[in-house]
């Protein structure tokens, strides 16, 4: 089981903005920097890697309620973008390591977007 | 819009609706858009909604809503509840679709650079609305505009 606050700890994620779902029970995710593909394709709450930091990123995950964002590869996150987050309530990290190292450790921690 | 197109879409509803928002979609707003679906989702929410209905309402509103940033020259988005359904109505001031068969078809685009490289425009809008919709109508005139109606039955 990996709630999305053990998830953030485990990887040592930088945390730019906080929703009100670090309990939540986080299985699949997604890792995709292609908006469009994540509309069609994104599950609820997926966690999301990319590395898209415009301020788009935030609808998307909100109006698919996403778990979170992961913005991958040690990247600047536009300011707009961490303040959409916020007054929407969504999660939004950063890391350094990249998009194939944070889902490699979220596949071996057990979140395998199985079933 | 060309008046027939419009009266055969929009006028169509005998009963009135409970909740109508129009909202005002700018071409090319990368920075606001989202927001009126958000809009959406969050009055379906209010009134009780379920859940799995909501993110497929959100999920197309958000599609129709970018399309009218990429796609149109401006236009409007509607929202309506009756009794029976949900529907939104995007309505927009051209250009127009010259091949709507060929814009339903998944991985055909004609967005510009600016939205590609934002990482929209996979040519999966229209095929996403159809997936979550009960029903797609869409009607287009090339110099005239498009009208997409867009039903969920409750």
């Amino acid at each position: 089981m990996n709630k999305l606050k053990d998830i953030i700890t485990e990887l040592n994620l930088n945390v730019l903005s906080v929703g009100d779902n670090l309990d939540i029970e986080v299985t699949s995710g997604c890792c995709c920097d292609l908006l469009s593909w994540v509309m069609a394709n994104g599950k609820k709450n997926d966690i999301w890697i990319t590395v898209q930091t415009h301020v788009n990123i935030v609808a998307v995950a909100s109006l698919l309620e996403l778990s979170g964002i992961i913005i991958s590869s040690g990247l600047t996150v536009d300011e707009k973008t961490i303040e959409k987050a916020k007054d929407e309530g969504v999660t939004l990290l950063s890391s350094s390591m990249s998009a194939f190292q944070l889902a490699g450790i979220l596949y071996n921690i057990g979140i395998k977007s199985e079933g | 819009m060309h008046p027939d197109l419009s009266t055969s879409l929009c006028n169509n509803s005998e009963v009135e609706p409970l909740i109508k928002h129009a909202f005002h979609i700018s071409a090319n707003d990368f920075v606001s858009a989202g927001e009126a679906s958000q809009k959406i989702k969050n009055i379906l929410k209010q009134i009780g909604v379920n859940s799995e209905l909501v993110r497929r309402i959100a999920i197309a509103s958000y599609e129709a809503e970018m399309n009218l940033v990429i796609h149109s020259n401006g236009g409007e988005l509607l929202f309506l509840v009756t009794p029976s359904e949900i529907q939104l109505i995007t309505e927009d001031t051209g250009p127009g679709i010259p091949d709507i068969e060929l814009a339903m078809k998944e991985g055909y685009s004609t967005a510009s650079q600016q939205a590609r490289e934002l990482g929209f425009g996979a040519g999966m809008g229209l095929p996403n609305i159809q997936r979550n919709a009960d029903t797609v109508d869409i009607r287009s005139e090339v110099g005239q505009g498009t009208i997409l109606k867009i039903t969920f039955k409750i």
